[in-house]
């Protein structure tokens, strides 16, 4: 939330407050995940997980994991004001979180055996998904509108809370997947 | 001046309501089309089958959109979108309306301003919601069914239920709204818009559950639980939703409740230094931040099963119903020490402004709070010992939930040891106090035989469990909250009340609550069943049943004059003085009614909050505003922003 501040230390008294605002939403956040994860382990166990294309779900992962190097990437160049870099990194970190959605919602989700419908297995995968896969949809629509604000000139190296806050949101979606990845890919075996 | 834009739609709330329709109507459209393509029926009209005219998600959508609807056009995130385009807009927006009651029915983003706005649908819903609890006494005041059908009385005993519950909530943000800025010497909150933006959110939140009522209602009572909730019709749907954007509005409320707690203290004020109230309205956030997420998911889960035909509960499906429990009481049981937090805060708080004694044990009181929030985290499945849950859960959850009783008495103990040889006088806020002590006494002693398994066996599921919840509800959240309405009270309006009615409401009250709550476990104890419409006379039940029902009245009665005298005194009332209490509070050395912008000085912490009988000040203050004055034309952003500290180290 930028506003019409007068001295930098201003700025940065109102940042603290900011960045402790958006520390309690990812909190909050959190347990909404936490909940998801905890009745997938609850239904499932350890020995069920649906039938899902494994290379695909490798190649999001490592599309996400990278995404957010780039968003880490594009903050540290602005916080030394290299505007080239930052616009480069977060064009990047913009591309691939697309690339994900589309990896999930387009390929995977369409691929997929099963509907929804179809057993608790398949609920938990839909839902999971889904609900990440709207996060990730947030954090681009937020990535893009810092990046084109940051080209209008608002942000620089003292002022860019914005930036800071796409960045600090990004790595939390990606988080958020690096628990989703294994309960939904990797942990148990597709039911016979 | 506020006479220029007389049109009816500079009004925010008409603007939000045409907003919602038309949110709704693209909503149905929406869904229709697609219906359309895929070959699927739009319309359909038989109550009786459960066909609302438009398709069940139709009117799932068309609710959503109409929630987003009605805040895009209220405007109250029009600056969010104008920072999204990276326009610059002041931290502290300006009102649409400097006074009157317009004001109150528009965004506004001053503190006091928003406390009042929840103060004042909280109590429309609490009405509402005791209306509906009106209607089904009235059916079980004798035998058989009189007056409701069965699927009527179920719809009204269940939004009875999740009505209040929304009420309550919306009366703890309001005094956490209203107070916590005043109490720690803020001019705002930390996040103004977001503010603003938590309390609209409640108004489309609380019309879609409403709307449930006439799209064929629900049978599951507040809890939803399923698969009941999967065959309900319709109106579930608007249940969820409603609680669902309820919840954001609890999640956002509390986000703020703790950054302006941490963030906006004013200088000295260390955390032991803080009013009481702010400690519990911090560990109520606390709960309410994370928990809330969970209720928030069982229900979209569910709603997930009656629109994609998922299966995380169905059985035949690989599901389990035990685990909606599980996430729904994961929220739910804390969610009660959201509601009774608050108002054990506002009893500390008050008490010892009326012994004139400095409260005792003030560090054990505040972290009493956070005692029993964390506890509350760790208690959900007391509610769900006879759900067939794996029984050796019983045990442990047994135990923890009576460890919640040490905190609680902690609390206890502080309060009779500051009445305990204090100067007591009995003006109204102080019998509600007394009373909530008392009532909450009744409502804390009559929980342990629930928390014990061996107990709870036979009184799952009885009135016993609904007169010990109305008794914690009743002491901890509805006589301290008007406990703080009379508090309060000359501060918000700048006009006394009515000491005498004040007083008739207490006296008609108390009586009738012990009558109603005391006859409800006593009817339980008895075999009556909680949420059934009818009982056989054999149990001998029915003259108690009739007592309940007559004291429902009478409450209902008493709220009545309190509402005359909270809305003639603030019209016609005597002029309030300063401080009419001797408070050694910040907010009552401010006029009344409080100014826009609270402190025009920053405040100065040099003493302790509570202690009464000393000649030590709590705060230093300039109680003429002689430097306010010359700032009073200044906008509150610019005097707000140079002169609030920054982050306050604890000074004590």
């Amino acid at each position: 939330m930028t506003t019409e501040t007068v001295t930098l230390t201003d700025y940065q008294r109102k940042t603290n407050t900011n960045r402790l605002g958006l520390w309690l939403f990812i909190a909050s956040d959190l347990f909404m995940f936490g909940g998801l994860f905890i009745s997938r382990f609850y239904l499932l166990g350890t020995g069920v997980r649906p039938e899902l294309n494994q290379f695909l779900g490798l190649a999001i992962t490592a599309i996400l994991l990278v995404s957010s190097f780039f968003a880490n990437r594009g903050e540290t160049a602005m916080a030394y004001g290299d505007r080239k870099t930052f616009e480069r990194s977060f064009l990047i970190t913009i591309a691939l979180g697309i690339v994900f959605l589309v990896g999930v919602v387009g390929v995977e989700w369409q691929t997929a055996p099963y509907g929804p419908g179809e057993s608790v297995v398949w609920s938990l995968f839909y839902t999971m998904t889904g609900f990440h896969a709207f996060h990730v949809l947030t954090g681009v629509i937020f990535l893009f509108i810092v990046f084109r604000n940051a080209r209008k000139g608002l942000y620089n190296e003292e002022r860019h809370w914005p930036v800071e806050a796409a960045a600090v949101y990004w790595h939390f979606i990606d988080v958020v997947w690096i628990f989703f990845y294994p309960a939904l890919y990797l942990i148990g075996l597709p039911p016979a | 001046m506020s006479e220029k834009k007389s049109s009816i739609f500079s009004i925010g709330l008409i603007r939000g309501l045409l907003g919602m329709l038309a949110g709704y109507a693209v909503g149905f459209g929406l869904v229709s089309v697609i219906r359309l393509l895929q070959g699927l029926p739009v319309w359909a009209y038989n109550p009786s089958g459960n066909q609302y005219g438009f398709s069940e998600p139709a009117w799932v959508v068309g609710a959503i959109f109409g929630i987003i609807g009605f805040i895009l056009a209220l405007g109250v995130v029009s600056d969010w979108l104008k920072l999204m385009d990276g326009q610059q807009t002041p931290e502290h927006p300006a009102d649409a309306f400097p006074s009157g009651v317009r004001r109150y029915l528009s965004a506004s983003y001053d503190h006091k301003v928003i406390g009042i706005q929840y103060g004042v649908t909280a109590i429309l819903l609490l009405g509402v919601a005791g209306v509906f609890a009106l209607i089904f006494r009235t059916e079980l005041a004798q035998p058989e069914l009189q007056i409701v059908s069965l699927q009527t009385y179920n719809t009204i005993m269940s939004l009875h239920g999740i009505v209040m519950i929304a009420g309550i909530l919306l009366g703890v943000a309001a005094m956490s709204n209203y107070l916590v800025p005043l109490l720690i010497g803020a001019n705002d909150m930390a996040f103004p818009r977001l503010n603003a933006f938590a309390y609209w959110i409640n108004v489309p939140a609380a019309i879609v559950l409403l709307s449930s009522y006439f799209l064929g209602g629900f049978d599951t009572g507040w809890t939803g639980y399923p698969p009941l909730s999967q065959r309900a019709p319709l109106g579930m749907d608007m249940f969820f939703l409603g609680v669902i954007f309820v919840g954001f509005s609890s999640i956002f409320g509390a986000l703020n409740v703790i950054a302006t707690a941490i963030r906006q203290r004013a200088k000295g004020m260390g955390y032991f230094r803080m009013p009481i109230f702010v400690w519990s309205a911090l560990a109520t956030a606390l709960i309410a931040l994370t928990a809330t997420q969970l209720i928030g998911l069982s229900f979209e889960m569910v709603m997930f099963e009656r629109l994609f035909g998922m299966g995380f509960f169905a059985p035949e499906k690989g599901g389990d119903p035990i685990l909606f429990q599980h996430l729904f009481w994961f929220y739910s049981h804390p969610a009660v020490y959201v509601f009774v937090l608050t108002g054990l805060g506002v009893i500390s708080e008050i008490l010892p402004v009326f012994a004139r004694k400095p409260l005792f044990g003030y560090r054990w009181v505040a972290l009493s709070s956070f005692g029993i929030a964390l506890v509350g985290f760790l208690v959900w499945a007391h509610h769900m010992f006879t759900s067939g849950m794996a029984s050796y859960l019983r045990i442990p959850f047994m135990y923890s939930t009576l460890l919640v009783a040490v905190p609680t008495g902690v609390k206890f103990f502080s309060w009779v040891a500051t009445i305990w040889e204090g100067k007591l006088s009995f003006e109204t806020p102080m019998l509600f106090v007394l009373g909530a002590i008392s009532i909450f006494l009744l409502g804390g002693l009559s929980g342990p035989p629930n928390a014990t398994v061996a107990t709870d066996l036979h009184l799952q599921d009885t009135y016993w469990i609904v007169g010990h919840f109305h008794a914690t509800m009743f002491g901890g959240f509805v006589f301290p909250f008007f406990a703080a309405i009379y508090y309060w009270f000359p501060k918000v309006t700048g006009r006394m009340y009515n000491e005498a009615l004040g007083k008739l409401h207490f006296y008609l009250m108390l009586p009738a609550f012990y009558v109603q709550s005391l006859g409800q476990m006593q009817v339980g104890l008895l075999g009556m069943r909680r949420r059934i419409a009818d009982y056989d006379p054999a149990l001998g039940i029915t003259l108690q049943q009739l007592l309940i029902t007559i004291a429902a009245f009478v409450i209902f009665t008493s709220v009545v004059i309190a509402v005359v005298n909270f809305v003639y005194s603030a019209a016609r009332g005597p002029a309030a003085a300063r401080n009419p209490w001797r408070s050694r509070s910040p907010e009552f050395m401010l006029p009344s009614p409080l100014p826009v912008l609270n402190y025009a000085q920053p405040l100065v912490v040099v003493g302790e909050p509570y202690d009464y009988g000393t000649d030590y000040a709590f705060v230093n203050i300039d109680p003429d505003r002689k430097i306010a004055a010359a700032a009073e034309d200044q906008p509150a952003p610019e005097e707000q922003a140079p002169t609030a500290p920054a982050s306050s180290a604890a000074a004590d």
